[in-house]
């Protein structure tokens, strides 16, 4: 409806009001309807008002957590802790995979000279064997069972990542870097490590040492 | 006497390379020498096409092809409909069962499973030996 049939609308209803009840004046109607706009202005007001100070709160409660995000260096858990938890576990189900072929072997041997021993001793081994046999079952459960580690792993730093998106960490993450870094305690350059950096525990193939480098190595300080 | 043949071709199938050492070893003390290994489901299937088995003891968790799916191809294909096949696997949940018996599983296998266990499943699918 346009202002002008608005008008024309109110106009006529006004004089609709005047005929039935001649005793009001309509110019007090109108003074009264002018007197509740008036007040019910003023209440939308503080009603933004009360608005826009909740959004404000807001903004400022999403900033303070992006900021928290960022000191937890996100970006680390997805680039650097995620990846190599990963590798760590597969690295496990390796050398487990390994040692339990190591193990059949020596048993398959031994099991190929039962044919040699006594009855009543070969029956003896042949059962100790079997044992052993279903014990290394124990691998491809544990493989198994790791995988799905590796798998939640995996969804975790998708989620960290999507999470980083959504916070738009992106430009943030060095700032909060540089923030964290600044309040660490600097260590001196020459500081020798101590025992908590020395364990890390045993190393991927290709970042291990062999044991002729460790040697050499220690021959170096003679 | 044994009704059962212990040359029976067999054929195994498990992604763990350690597990099909296991079943075969323990396949052999139970007496059966003749068994024959596949790492997924396709290449089982392509073995089965090829050759004539009397039994499959397959895992189910295995890539591309897993164990639910070859017995659903081998229970699909008409020369290979009736072949005895045993699940063995982690999959331990009832929904994994009934999904097993409805895909026409002869007989189902949890592991950790010990020489005992195979024997009894064996013996209740192809006859006491």
């Amino acid at each position: 409806m346009t202002a002008l049939a608005q008008q024309t609308e109110l106009e006529v209803r006004l004089a609709e009001f005047g005929k039935r009840h001649p005793k009001i004046d309509p110019k007090d109607l109108i003074d009264v309807v002018e007197a509740i706009m008036t007040t019910a202005d003023g209440d939308l007001s503080s009603v933004n008002l009360k608005l826009y100070a909740e959004i404000e709160q807001l903004a400022v409660y999403i900033q303070r957590a992006r900021e928290e995000i960022a000191c937890l260096r996100p970006d680390e858990i997805t680039a650097e802790h995620l990846p190599v938890a990963g590798e760590e576990l597969e690295a496990v189900v390796g050398a487990t995979e390994q040692a339990t072929n190591t193990i059949m072997e020596s048993v398959e041997t031994i099991e190929g000279l039962t044919d040699q021993m006594p009855r009543e001793v070969s029956e003896q081994v042949v059962d100790a064997v079997t044992q052993v046999y279903e014990a290394c079952g124990f691998q491809d459960i544990t493989g198994q069972r790791i995988k799905k580690v590796v798998s939640t792993l995996t969804q975790i730093e998708e989620k960290v990542h999507a999470l980083l998106g959504a916070f738009g960490q992106d430009g943030q993450i060095d700032a909060a870097k540089a923030k964290a870094t600044k309040a660490e305690k600097p260590k001196e350059e020459a500081a020798p490590p101590t025992d908590a950096d020395l364990l890390n525990g045993p190393q991927m193939a290709e970042n291990a040492i062999s044991q002729e480098d460790i040697d050499a190595l220690l021959a170096s300080f003679d | 006497m044994s009704a059962v043949d212990m040359n029976m071709p067999i054929l195994i199938v498990d992604d763990y390379k350690t597990m099909l050492r296991i079943i075969r070893n323990l396949l052999k003390q139970l007496g059966f020498d003749n068994v024959d290994e596949a790492t997924d489901g396709s290449m089982a299937l392509q073995k089965l096409r090829d050759k004539s088995y009397s039994l499959v003891i397959s895992d189910w968790n295995m890539e591309p092809m897993s164990g639910l799916q070859l017995l659903k191809e081998v229970r699909a294909d008409g020369q290979l409909s009736g072949l005895p096949f045993v699940m063995i696997t982690a999959e331990s949940k009832t929904e994994n069962v009934v999904a097993a018996k409805q895909a026409g599983v002869t007989n189902y296998i949890v592991k950790p499973f010990n020489a005992a266990t195979l024997k009894t499943k064996l013996s209740a699918v192809i006859g006491n030996f």
